[in-house]
């Protein structure tokens, strides 16, 4: 028996489908079954950063409306054998679902999976409620600027209202020069705010973009710092303790002096 | 029978010196009572009832008078153009009232995180252990008391008591209201100095105020309760 993550963030833009898609590469890299599941019906995503958009056949409505079985709706992802697509329509709407069918959908995609990632879409309507609904964990994305954390905050309110673990918090997009000139929110300051547990810490990284234009995870290309926090976050899901990364790796001679001298 | 108990005065009619106050006895039958109110009230009392306007109490002692049977009073009261009910006074409340009374008066403790979005409200006084963030909102018919920082939206007094104060750890909420009262919060804070704070609305200068909590007892002094 697997259990079921959920990403969510409320405001959209901030990184939920990117993480879904990563967190599941991540986990099947490390030889988790894992299944992630598109609840953005109407406007979906994960196919395309994935690359496996033209193999949809059948989607989640399909499934929900009983036009084919759950295992007809699945695709194999082209670089793994165990990690799995299950794509929400591009016809249809959020209300073409019920919170009670996810429910039933996910708790059967639990008894062969591992793990089940479910991409939430943007949005504290039907659409996050049928995301939520199924799900045994949640997982809040954030960005590092006002409007996003006030999105969580709220997010994190719903979360709390529902069947599920307490949300842990991914900080997506940290740029360090912001940070540290103090024009940008920085990390300590964010968890204050939303008190839970910090899983993980992304830098802004270009190739990310890159990447996903590909269809290709930036999980993928080990060499990336996106990658690396990725990979990290996916162990920690399973257990592991990794400890966070802090932003400021590199550190100048001066600075290091300032530091010694106490005048940072 | 009925003539006796007439002359047991169920009705007492008394003067002082801010009105009249009428006594009405709790042991009688209510029917009893309306007879001789009326009787009493059409009695020519001289310029005692005819001359200007004369406020009354009416206390009616141990005896629990529905709204309806308290509109038949003041109905009887009414017709004498000159008497005008101040209000009414009685032993006796009920159940539901004391209930009431008692929410009014106890303080409600609540831990957890008023999130953007999320409203906590509760009858009395409010007390948080932890915090309000931006976008959070706490109300409370009594004072507020957050045990965190209050980022959000604070109203005490909110069913109109104008006496009610806000107090926080940290300081820092977007909106304060008390009673009908709104303060909003500067656009910028300053960086330091948000010691414990607190906040209520000042008579002389008819707004709300902050200052430091340790001068609230001087303010405020029925907060004190020992």
């Amino acid at each position: 028996m697997g259990e079921a993550i959920v990403i969510t963030s409320g405001k959209g833009g901030v990184g939920k489908t990117t993480t879904s898609a990563n967190i599941g590469t991540s986990l099947a890299l490390s030889g988790k079954k894992v299944c992630l599941v598109d609840t953005d019906i109407g406007l979906r995503n994960l196919d395309v950063l994935m690359g496996l958009e033209n193999r949809i056949i059948y989607d989640l409505v399909d499934v929900v409306e009983e036009r084919c079985k759950l295992h007809q709706a699945l695709i194999k992802d082209k670089r793994f054998e165990c990690l799995f697509l299950l794509p929400a329509a591009q016809t249809k709407d959020k209300s073409s679902v019920q919170p009670e069918q996810m429910k039933k959908i996910i708790s059967e995609l639990k008894q062969d999976y591992d793990y089940v990632i479910i991409d939430c879409p943007a949005g504290i309507e039907q659409g996050f409620k049928n995301a939520v609904a199924g799900a045994d964990k949640s997982i809040v994305v954030t960005n590092p600027e006002i409007s996003s954390v006030r999105d969580a905050d709220r997010i994190i309110g719903l979360l709390e209202q529902e069947d599920v673990e307490a949300p842990k918090l991914i900080v997506n997009r940290v740029r360090n020069h912001l940070a540290k000139s103090g024009d940008m929110l920085d990390v300590d300051e964010i968890v204050s705010i939303l008190a839970i547990e910090l899983i993980g810490v992304v830098v802004d990284d270009e190739n990310v973009i890159k990447a996903a234009n590909k269809g290709e995870p930036i999980a993928m290309s080990p060499s990336s710092k996106a990658s690396i926090a990725y990979r990290n976050i996916a162990r920690r899901i399973l257990g592991e303790s990794v400890p966070l990364s802090t932003i400021e790796e590199e550190k100048g001679f001066f600075s290091k002096i300032k530091t010694l001298l106490g005048m940072r | 029978m009925a003539m006796a108990q007439k002359l047991q005065h169920n009705v007492t009619i008394k003067g002082t010196k801010d009105g009249l106050v009428l006594l009405l006895d709790d042991l009688c039958s209510f029917e009893h009572l309306l007879e001789e109110l009326n009787d009493k009230l059409s009695d020519d009392h001289g310029q005692l009832l005819n001359g200007p306007l004369i406020s009354v109490i009416v206390k009616t002692g141990n005896r629990y008078l529905t709204d309806q049977q308290s509109g038949l009073i003041r109905e009887i009261i009414g017709q004498k153009k000159n008497l005008e009910i101040k209000r009414f006074e009685t032993n006796v409340i009920t159940v539901a009232e004391a209930e009431e009374m008692k929410k009014e008066a106890q303080i409600m403790r609540v831990s957890k995180v008023v999130r953007s979005g999320q409203v906590l409200s509760v009858q009395g006084d409010l007390l948080l252990i932890g915090d309000v963030n931006p976008g959070g909102t706490i109300v409370a018919t009594g004072n507020i008391f957050v045990l965190g920082s209050l980022k959000g939206i604070a109203h005490s007094g909110s069913s109109g008591n104008r006496e009610a104060v806000i107090a926080a750890s940290v300081m820092k909420p977007t909106q304060l209201r008390i009673a009908d009262m709104i303060n909003r919060a500067p656009d910028h804070y300053p960086e330091h100095g948000h010691e414990m704070e607190c906040a209520f609305i000042s008579d002389e200068e008819g707004q709300i105020l902050i200052d430091r909590i340790s001068i609230v007892h001087k303010i405020r002094p029925e907060l004190n309760r020992l």
